[in-house]
């Protein structure tokens, strides 16, 4: 017993969450005693007793676990534990639930954890769809209603869509630039980590006094400032969830550009690894923003620091511009890694380069730069500065023109082609581009302020942001998942079942979120737990439609949990990709290669005799015919 | 080599297929009624989106199910497709269409927005407050008559909300008229807004204030002026001190210039 308190791990974790916990704890009540307050406080906002305590834990679970073991001891001048990777690679299911910085085990950790909030924001999707099946109020009452969609937002974008697209990335982006690892393993172990943190202290926010938080995920003051303990909660996970973000992006920025394989030029890389070079860019400048705003709502909820409260001249539309000026370029960190993704998929299986890959590429960084021009274009009747309005209006209207070059450009890809539509991933890739075009649309109608004034937090938004989050970010993840199954398990899914899931998946998106535009323009606000008698019988269609789309996920869960323990063995490439990640085995040995492959063309060369993307170890040296010709380009 | 598409046909298609398309949706009355002079406005605008979207959409679905169609794999076929790799001049077209598209919606939304903020004179000014779950309205005058949960305003001619909001941020909208405008707490917010319907309508809380946000609502009645006029007079209760010295403490977001403009 004593010897489990002293390793790093679960044991040694759980202690250190309890003495820093109890620590945080004590502390407070102390000051609070010298200072001869009441010992507890609790005012709905205050509770330090719990605040503290809460920010120390993770922290103390964390040390505990082993994440910051080795760091502590160089920093201590102590001689550091020689790395014997022991904590590389996973012979057993126990593997996973350890500290390790094995980039695929992470990458394993990351997709399953986060899939694991995904459905539990379903489950709370099925609660709420429930509720609006009928007019009045039948399940459950207006202010569990608010924080069950509160809720459902914050664990589907900041520990579902974001993370997941870290975690396929981990996986894959390594192997695909022709590296042994990440740049920073126990970086990428402590991000990682920190996620279920969050995870767990947006769940529990359930348990505290008041209920979760239920001022919706973007978290408005006054009212979050004001709302019960369950709001601290909220500002804290995003904390933990925002800081692994950065950490990650930061990981992801190093290794793409210091630890790609000889001759993988920027040009020779593949689009899921410029996908994700942008998003970091993204994630790294704007999540610091939404931690900030989050602290200052956590101060001025328990510190009364009033940078949001009127009656003190604090400023409450403030907290919506630094809120936003994360929170748009975060709706870009959840589509840009499925532009990547869908990209992989579409030239593989339409056996095509990619159309203009170098545009495709281009339009990417132009999308993350014009991204943080926009973020008031969710305030046009937030009652800012009127003549805000007409520029963030057209530089909103000029992301499309970004996201159709890779609409078009990914149709382009499938002329004179050799379309395979035989595996799902390639049926979610190319319904992909009919719903996001959708999306895209109803989009730029948002975009247009005299249109946005009527539909603004009306059900047509709700509609746009299902429209581009599901029916966008979520079919990209599932192409992903069912593209990469082969290789991160080693096991071949099951393409009947995969159908049976596409189908459902497609038709129970359409049928719940496209009546919702309608309701919306017709004047049903969103965020509502009640709404008027004329709007019933839509209402009750969507919700058919929800319930059926929430139970063919399980077919979903089915086909990975029985494919992972019982499919039948993978080849290396099942696909016949090119890119490298697929010329390792399935799964790929522990350090990736034997040797560190030497990238001789572009990822995409499908149809030019000779070419090659990279030689393996043991391929020999001698440069192959096509080298001279198949650089990426768009000539 | 592209002349092996039958461009020409899949434009006609896709012709055929945004004319089909906008005028079944055009036909189709989105917004519901209309009951203000800018709501026809907002619905031409929303209109003319319809028809460029029915055009965006059917050529992305022409091309995707053409493409599908046409170059689908043949069971056992293991060969790759042709290698090409783009083509400048598609590419130039596609970033450019786009481009000057979405101009034009800009431009266009931009002269919609001047035309329905338009301040005139004459226009009748009413305070709005908004709490926890509760809207009332002040009228100017000698009484500064006061109205909890009704709003009356008189027929073709424009109303000028100056809007407060007491605990947390509430949005003022109502469907017909197509206007909607967060109130702020320490700020004045404006909207504008002519209706030109007598009837009544509701007034609907839009901007999440807690608990009791789905039933914040109060009922809008536009009427005549003979019959506003005398509703007002009729009313019996002054606007509380409270709330009057609210409307002198706080200001506007934008400068005064702007602010008549409509923040």
């Amino acid at each position: 017993m004593v010897a489990a308190i002293k390793r790093p791990g679960w044991w040694r974790g759980l202690l250190g969450a309890i003495a820093f916990g109890a620590f945080g704890f004590g502390l407070v009540i102390a000051l609070r005693a010298i200072s001869d307050l009441p010992l507890y406080q609790t005012e709905q906002t205050g509770y330090p007793h719990v605040i503290v305590p809460a920010v120390l834990a993770p922290l103390g679970f964390l040390a505990g676990f082993g994440c910051f073991d080795y760091w502590l001891r160089w920093a201590a001048g102590l001689p550091t534990i020689p790395d014997d990777h022991s904590q590389h690679g996973a012979k057993s299911w126990k593997d996973y639930f350890k500290f390790n910085t094995d980039h695929k085990v992470i990458g394993v950790q990351y997709v399953v954890t986060t899939f694991i909030f995904f459905f539990l924001g379903g489950l709370m999707a099925m609660l709420i769809r429930a509720e609006l099946a009928q007019p009045g109020t039948q399940i459950v009452e207006a202010s569990t209603y608010n924080s069950l969609f509160s809720t459902h937002a914050v664990l589907m974008i900041f520990v579902f869509v974001i993370p997941v697209f870290a975690g396929l990335a981990n996986y894959v982006l390594p192997l695909m630039i022709g590296a042994p690892d990440m740049a920073f393993p126990r970086l990428n172990a402590l991000s990682f980590w920190m996620l279920p943190l969050a995870g767990i202290l947006f769940i529990g926010s359930f348990l505290a006094p008041g209920g979760a938080f239920d001022a919706g995920w973007t978290g408005y003051a006054p009212l979050s400032t004001g709302a019960p303990l369950g709001q601290s909660f909220f500002n804290l996970g995003v904390q933990f969830a925002g800081a692994s973000s950065i950490a990650t992006a930061l990981n992801f920025l190093v290794t793409i550009i210091t630890m790609r394989a000889p001759g993988m030029t920027f040009w020779r890389m593949p689009l899921l690894v410029w996908a994700n070079l942008s998003t970091s860019l993204l994630v790294v400048a704007a999540t610091p923003f939404i931690a900030g705003v989050q602290f200052m709502v956590l101060f001025d909820r328990l510190l009364h620091t009033n940078f949001f409260d009127y009656a003190a001249g604090g400023d409450v539309i403030s907290y919506q511009h630094i809120f936003w000026f994360y929170s748009h370029p975060a709706v870009y960190i959840m589509m840009l890694p499925g532009f990547g993704i869908v990209s992989e998929v579409i030239s593989t299986h339409a056996r095509k380069p990619i159309f203009g890959y170098r545009l495709m590429a281009l339009a990417l960084i132009g999308i993350v730069v014009l991204s943080y021009s926009v973020w008031a274009h969710h305030m046009f009747v937030a009652g800012m500065f009127s003549w805000l309005r007409v520029p963030m209006m057209i530089t909103t209207l000029l992301i499309a023109v970004p996201t159709g070059i890779k609409i078009f450009s990914w149709l382009g890809t499938l002329y004179f082609g050799k379309i395979h539509t035989y595996s799902t991933s390639m049926l979610f890739a190319l319904a992909f581009i009919v719903t996001f075009t959708i999306g895209g649309i109803s989009g730029v109608m948002l975009g247009m302020v005299p249109i946005d004034i009527h539909v603004s937090d009306t059900y047509f938004i709700v509609a746009h942001i299902h429209f581009v989050l599901f029916g966008g970010s979520v079919f990209t993840i599932f192409a992903g998942v069912y593209h990469w199954f082969p290789k991160m398990t080693g096991r071949m899914y099951d393409e009947k079942l995969g159908r049976v899931h596409f189908w459902g998946t497609l038709v129970g998106t359409w049928g719940t979120f496209i009546p919702m535009h309608w309701v919306g323009m017709d004047g049903m606000p969103r965020r509502v737990a009640d709404y008027a008698e004329q709007f019933g019988n839509w209402n009750l269609l969507i919700s058919a439609f929800a319930f059926m789309l929430g139970a063919v996920q399980l077919v979903f869960v089915y086909n990975m949990i029985v494919s992972w323990r019982f499919g039948p063995k993978a080849d290396a490439n099942p696909w016949r990709a090119n890119s490298i990640e697929w010329q390792v085995s399935s799964p790929p040995p522990i350090f990736n290669f034997d040797e560190i492959p030497r990238v001789v063309g572009g990822p995409y060369e499908f149809g030019v005799p000779g070419a090659k993307h990279a030689i393996m170890a043991g391929e020999g040296a001698e440069v192959p015919a096509g080298e001279k010709s198949v650089v990426g380009s768009s000539s | 080599m592209y002349g092996r598409l039958p461009i020409v046909k899949m434009l006609l298609v896709t012709l055929a297929a945004t004319v089909v398309i906008s005028v079944v949706m055009v036909q189709i009355n989105w917004d519901g009624q209309q009951a203000s002079t800018a709501a026809p406005k907002i619905d031409h605008l929303l209109n003319v989106m319809i028809v460029l979207s029915s055009f965006v959409f059917s050529l992305v679905m022409v091309m995707l199910f053409y493409a599908l169609w046409k170059f689908k794999a043949k069971p056992g076929d293991e060969s790759d497709g042709e290698p090409i790799h783009g083509n400048t001049r598609l590419e130039i077209a596609w970033t450019l269409i786009p481009t000057i598209i979405v101009l034009f919606a800009g431009g266009y939304s931009w002269k919609v927005l001047d035309e329905i903020e338009n301040p005139k004179d004459g226009a009748l000014t009413v305070s709005v407050f908004s709490q926890q779950y509760a809207w009332s309205f002040a009228y100017p005058g000698k009484k500064y008559a006061y109205s909890e949960g009704e709003l009356h305003v008189p027929v073709n001619r424009q109303v000028q909300f100056k809007m407060h909001a007491l605990d947390v941020i509430h949005s003022f909208w109502v469907p017909e008229w197509r206007i909607k405008k967060d109130n702020v707490p320490g700020i004045t917010t404006t909207a504008i807004v002519t209706p030109d319907k007598v009837g009544t309508y509701q007034l609907v809380c839009t901007e999440l204030c807690g608990f009791g946000h789905a039933t914040m609502r109060a009922k809008v009645v536009v009427e005549s002026p003979a019959k506003f006029n005398e509703w007002v007079e009729g009313l019996e209760r002054e606007t509380p001190e409270a709330l009057l010295k609210v409307v002198e403490d706080t200001t506007t977001t934008n400068p005064p210039a702007l602010d008549a403009g409509g923040a």
